[in-house]
C-alpha cells in the first residue's frame, strides 16, 4: 500500500497539470484579487468585514478541493478504468479497492498542501488572519473534502470513458462554485439561489470554512448538509463502481 | 502432474455464447497453447482460469484452488498478462515492476527479471514511450515478478514485428525452462507450432481437439506436394512407379508430385538416378490450418 502511495504521487507530481490547477493557481488567485485594493475594504454589505479576510480565501480554498475533486480525481480513475489498470491489478493479490483509496489519500494530501499554502501566502503577503478557531477548521475542512471527493468518485464510477470524466466534472463544478458564492457572495444572493446555496454541499462547506476562520462554529445545518453529501456519494459510488 | 484442470466450462453474455463447452487439462512445466480463431471463446475460457469471470457453468481448478472462491491464494500462484495496455502513461519502467513486486508476498528479484526480459536499457522510459515488443515483455515480466507457477499470456505478440516475435517467442522458453507452466493463448499458428507442447484447438467456444502439434497435424490424413522445374524431360511413369507417389501432374515447365511418406526424398533420389536435377523445389506440407480446417472445416485466420 505504501509503494501504491508513492508511486501514485509521483505519477500525479509528473502531471504538471494537475499541481498548476489544484494547487498553483489558488494560491495565485488569492495574492493576485487579494492585492486589488477594494478588496482590503470593509464591506458594509459583509457586516463591516473585508474579501479579503473570509470570502476569498474560502472560495480559494473551495476552488482547489473542487478542481482535485471534479477533475483531477475522476480522470485519473476513469482513465485507468479504460486502460485496464485497475483490471491488471485485480490479478494480482493486491485488490484495485488500494489504488482507489491511494487516490483519495493523494488528493486529500495535495487539497491540505493547497490550504496551507493559501493560510500561509494570505498572512505573510496580505496579512489577513489565521483561522481563528483552527480545530473547527480542520474538522471542516476534512469533512468538506470528504464530501467532494465521494462526489468526484461517483463521476468516476459513472463516467464511460477517461476523456468524459472531467468534461462531466468540470461540468458539475463550475455550476457548484456559483451557487456556493464564488462570484455572487451568499450575502447578496437572490433568496431563491441562497436556498440552492444551502443544499449544494460546496455552499455549506464555504459557508462553514468562512465561519471558522472568523472565529465561529459553523451553522449546524451546514454540516448535516457536508455529512450527508458524504454519505449519499459515497454509498452511490461504491454502489456504481465498476472495475473495468 | 495436472496444474489446471477446466471441465465443461460455459460461459454466456448477454445475447451470445461465448464458452459453450470446454474441457481440458495442462501439466506442470508444459507450454499450452490455446488455439482458435477470433471470437472462439479463448480469452473468456482464460480469463474463468483467472478467476476474472465468474463460469455459468463447469468446474475450474487452478493448483487445487478454485478461482471463484479462492482469488487471493490464486493470484500468488497465476501470474497473467492481459492483452491490452494496462499500465498508466507515465509510469517508469522500474516503477511498475517494482509496484507489482510489492503486490507479492515472496517476489522475484525485479532488477535481475528487468535484465532476463532485456528492458534494463529502458529502465527510466515512461509506460507510453515504449515500443509495442517492449510492453509486451514489460507485461511478460509483471505477469512473472510474484513467482507465479502458471502464467497466462494472452495474445503475446499480436501487433509485434517479426523480430520482436521471435525475441519474445524466446522469452516465452526461457521462462518455461525456469519450470513456470505457460498457458498460451494465441490465433496465429506459426506460434503455436514453434511453441507449445500441445494445444487445445478451440472453435466457436468448444474443443475440436487436444494434442501435440504433430499430432494435430497428424490428424490430418494430408497429402504431401513436390513441386519443381526438371533439368530434363522427366516421364510421369518414372514416378508413378514410387510407392509414396499418388498423382503427377503439370503445369508448363513445372511436376507437382502428390503423395504421402517420404516423398521428397524419394522423389528427389529417382529423379537423381536419371541424372535430372529438380530447381525450384519446393515442399508443402499439412500445416495447423490444415489440421483446423479439417476439424473444423472453417479456416484459422
Amino acid at each position: 500500500m505504501k509503494k501504491i502511495l508513492l508511486v501514485e504521487a509521483k505519477l500525479h507530481l509528473r502531471d504538471v497539470g494537475t499541481v498548476v490547477f489544484s494547487v498553483v493557481l489558488p494560491v495565485a488567485l488569492l495574492l493576485v484579487i487579494g492585492s486589488i485594493p477594494q478588496m482590503s475594504e470593509p464591506d458594509p454589505a459583509f457586516g463591516g468585514e473585508r474579501l479579503i479576510d473570509t470570502q476569498l480565501p474560502s472560495m480559494m480554498t473551495l476552488l482547489a478541493l473542487l478542481t482535485l475533486a471534479f477533475t483531477v480525481l475522476p480522470a485519473v480513475l476513469a482513465t485507468y478504468r479504460e486502460q485496464g489498470v485497475l483490471r491488471r491489478m485485480s490479478t494480482t493479490p493486491m485488490h484495485p479497492g488500494r489504488m482507489l483509496a491511494a487516490q483519495l489519500v493523494i488528493n486529500l494530501v495535495l487539497g491540505v498542501g493547497a490550504v496551507v499554502l493559501l493560510v500561509v501566502a494570505g498572512r505573510l503577503v496580505l496579512g489577513t488572519a489565521l483561522p481563528r478557531l483552527p480545530v473547527g477548521f480542520v474538522l471542516v475542512f476534512l469533512l468538506g473534502a470528504a464530501a467532494l471527493l465521494a462526489m468526484g468518485l461517483l463521476i468516476a464510477a459513472l463516467a464511460p470513458s477517461g476523456k468524459a470524466a472531467p468534461l462531466i466534472g468540470t461540468s458539475v463544478m463550475f455550476p457548484l462554485m456559483f451557487v456556493a458564492g464564488m462570484w455572487v457572495p451568499r450575502e447578496v444572493m437572490p433568496d431563491a439561489l441562497r436556498v440552492v446555496s444551502d443544499y449544494s454541499v460546496a455552499g455549506p462547506f464555504a459557508q462553514a470554512l468562512r465561519a471558522t476562520w472568523a472565529g465561529q462554529w459553523p451553522e449546524p445545518a451546514n454540516l448535516v448538509v457536508m455529512g450527508a453529501g458524504l454519505v449519499v456519494c459515497s454509498v452511490l459510488a461504491v454502489r456504481f463502481f465498476r472495475w473495468e | 502432474m495436472k496444474v489446471i484442470e477446466v471441465r465443461n466450462l460455459h460461459k454466456r453474455y448477454p445475447g451470445h455464447v461465448a464458452v459453450d463447452d470446454v474441457s481440458f487439462e495442462v501439466a506442470e512445466g508444459e507450454i499450452f497453447g490455446i488455439l482458435g480463431p477470433n471470437g472462439a471463446g479463448k480469452t473468456t475460457t482464460v480469463e474463468c482460469v483467472a478467476g476474472l469471470r465468474v463460469p455459468d457453468g463447469g468446474t475450474v481448478q487452478v493448483a487445487g484452488l478454485d478461482p471463484r472462491h479462492e482469488r487471493k491464494a490464486l493470484h500468488r500462484v497465476l501470474g497473467v498478462q492481459l492483452q491490452s495496455a494496462a499500465l498508466p502513461e507515465k509510469i517508469k519502467v522500474w516503477e511498475a515492476l517494482d509496484l507489482y513486486a510489492s503486490f507479492y508476498p515472496d517476489p522475484a528479484d525485479w532488477r535481475e527479471l528487468m535484465e532476463r526480459v532485456g528492458l534494463a536499457e529502458k529502465r527510466d522510459t515512461a509506460f507510453a514511450k515504449l515500443s509495442g515488443g517492449q510492453r509486451q515483455r514489460l507485461s511478460v515480466a509483471l505477469a512473472l515478478v510474484g513467482r507465479p507457477r502458471v502464467a497466462v499470456l494472452d495474445e503475446l505478440t499480436t501487433g509485434l514485428d517479426p523480430q520482436a516475435r521471435r525475441d519474445t517467442w524466446e522469452l516465452v522458453e526461457q521462462v518455461r525452462d525456469s519450470g513456470v507452466t505457460i498457458v498460451l493463448v494465441t490465433h496465429f499458428m506459426e506460434e503455436a507450432e514453434r511453441l507449445c507442447d500441445r494445444i487445445a484447438l478451440i472453435d466457436r467456444g468448444r474443443v475440436v481437439a487436444v494434442d501435440t502439434p504433430a499430432g494435430l497435424v497428424a490428424r490430418v490424413d494430408a497429402e504431401q506436394r513436390v513441386r519443381f522445374r526438371p533439368s530434363a524431360p522427366v516421364d510421369d511413369a518414372l514416378l508413378l512407379a514410387l510407392p509414396q507417389v499418388r498423382e503427377v501432374s503439370r503445369s508448363g515447365d513445372h511436376v507437382t508430385v502428390s503423395g504421402t511418406g517420404d516423398l521428397a526424398a524419394s522423389v528427389t533420389l529417382a529423379l537423381a538416378g536419371h541424372h535430372i536435377v529438380p530447381a525450384d523445389l519446393r515442399i508443402e506440407q499439412a500445416t495447423l490450418d490444415d489440421a483446423f480446417l479439417a476439424l473444423t472445416g472453417r479456416k484459422l485466420s
